[in-house]
């Protein structure tokens, strides 16, 4: 944990799992789209739902969506920013059963070409979140590092492929997950990297035989210099790494 | 480390006593303390009364969608800068001291969040309310000149006098009780910041302390950890608030 996590963020409140959590998700879902958001049906579970708005979680995530930071103030009149901005959308109930994180958000969105993308996605204290999948395919990702998401044919030779053009950019993969729907079908790889993805770099993985769908996730706000980033060790209550698979029973909000 | 600083000023600089939260449960009470403070109505002083003025203050700002800064969490908010810029005030201290302060309270909070938890969810409102005293109380000597020590045991006596307070948010929001337990968490730590420089010690090592409070924390049922659904939440009135507001429905 950084110590600017202890102290910190700045924040519009009034809580970091509903509201700054919230506005994380809805923005984590604007930069995977990867073009202004038209279009969105937004459904709560679990606490969520019932105490989303007390705490502005749906003008929080709706904030997001329209790409504003957590500490925007005008995340409380993000409705009416919404309007004005071209984007409309709607605010549901669901149930994603016992198994999905008490604060949990799934979007189908729609973007100005036309681009699509369903995601469920859960703030798990903090104001830090975990995207739980893209697509109908489980991804786990916690947007704490640089993410590029490829949709492939599951075939021989793509991860590969895509592992060897990120070497060759020199650009250092610090976890890998591989998930697909059956043999032969749709696959996906999650690749979270140390450093930032050039735009070209997507584009080259974009073109490559058998890729479906590159989708980047960069939630890096650029506040952050070197001299604050001081690393707590030791502890496993607030760490992603090296617990990817327990996540689910040691998840906290605050 | 500045920005927080800064941002925290901000927050209170920027109290609005005409906001109310979506619930309407929570307002214009930071300007009713600032208002007694000034007339010299307050048992605690002028003093005391300013700590409790920028906790109520900014706890309120918290719920009311305001910027504020998360120390450790949003519902504590208060604690940490109503101790510090108190002290600032009084003490004519530079910025620099009062950043210096806050890597201590970061430092101190670092710790529980790694032993333990500061989420009201995870371990009830001892994590939250009583880390963020407990961050204050370490810094408030600090400031003072005290030891290490001294810094480590204040933390260790905030966090022992608030061991096993349950979170219990009306609605499940972040206003009943947890506005005014800012300002409990905020005063809490000068009186232990006094102690231990006082020379008075936790008789316990901080370590441990910690150690309980996660013990305490984990066997708490899931009703006094931020559910909004035991403690003050439970209470008649608590629960029809919550059935007045209602959800997305």
């Amino acid at each position: 944990m950084n110590i600017l996590d202890i102290i910190g963020p700045v924040m519009v409140g009034p809580s970091s799992s509903h509201t700054a959590g919230a506005v994380r998700i809805g923005l984590a879902a604007k930069k995977l789209l990867g073009e202004e958001v038209r279009r969105a049906d937004i459904f709560f579970h679990g606490s969520f739902f019932a105490t989303g708005r007390g705490h502005g979680t749906d003008r929080a995530v709706v904030a997001g969506l329209l790409g504003f930071m957590v500490e925007d103030e005008r995340i409380p009149e993000s409705f009416s920013y919404a309007k004005k901005m071209g984007l409309e959308f709607s605010i549901k109930g669901i149930d994603l059963g016992d198994d999905a994180h008490a604060n949990t958000v799934k979007m189908n969105i729609c973007g100005e070409s036309g681009r699509r993308l369903e995601i469920i996605a859960s703030s798990i204290g903090g104001g830090r979140i975990w995207i739980d999948e893209i697509d109908g395919l489980t991804v786990n990702v916690g947007g704490e590092y640089p993410t590029l998401i490829v949709h492939n044919l599951d075939e021989p030779g793509h991860v590969a492929e895509v592992a060897s053009i990120l070497a060759g950019n020199s650009l250092n993969i610090a976890a890998m997950q591989l998930y697909r729907m059956g043999r032969g079908g749709e696959a996906v790889m999650v690749l979270e990297c140390d450093h930032r993805i050039p735009e070209e770099v997507i584009r080259r993985l974009e073109n490559l035989g058998g890729v479906r769908k590159v989708t980047y996730l960069n939630m890096d706000t650029g506040h952050e210099t070197e001299e604050e980033h001081v690393q707590f060790v030791g502890g496993d209550n607030h760490g992603y790494k090296g617990k990817k698979m327990g996540f689910l029973a040691d998840r906290t909000g605050g | 480390m500045e920005q927080m600083y800064d941002n925290m000023r901000k927050a209170v600089s920027s109290y609005d006593s005409s906001r109310t939260s979506e619930s309407a449960l929570v307002g214009g009470e930071g300007a009713k303390m600032q208002r007694a403070r000034e007339n010299n109505a307050l048992i605690c002083g002028d003093f005391i009364g300013l700590v409790m003025e920028i906790a109520i203050k900014l706890g309120e700002s918290n719920a009311c969608m305001r910027r504020i800064v998360a120390a450790p969490t949003a519902g504590s908010c208060g604690v940490v800068p109503a101790v510090l810029l108190a002290m600032e005030k009084k003490r004519k201290d530079t910025k620099e001291q009062i950043i210096r302060a806050l890597y201590v309270a970061a430092g101190i909070g670092g710790v529980i969040a790694n032993r333990a938890f500061i989420a009201g969810a995870a371990g009830g409102c001892q994590a939250e309310i009583g880390t963020a005293s407990a961050m204050a109380a370490g810094a408030a000597v600090f400031l003072e000149g005290g030891t290490a020590d001294a810094m480590a045991s204040a933390a260790a006596l905030a966090l022992k006098n608030l061991m096993g307070l349950v979170c219990d948010p009306v609605a499940g929001l972040v206003e009943v009780p947890c506005v005014k337990r800012n300002a409990m968490g905020a005063v809490n730590a000068l009186i232990c910041a006094d102690e231990a420089l006082s020379g008075i010690y936790s008789k316990i090592p901080p370590d441990q302390v910690i150690d309980a409070m996660r013990a305490v924390g984990k066997s708490m049922p899931d009703d006094l950890k931020e559910t909004g659904t035991g403690g003050i939440a439970a209470t008649p009135r608590g629960i029809e608030i919550s059935e007045k507001l209602g959800s997305f429905s």
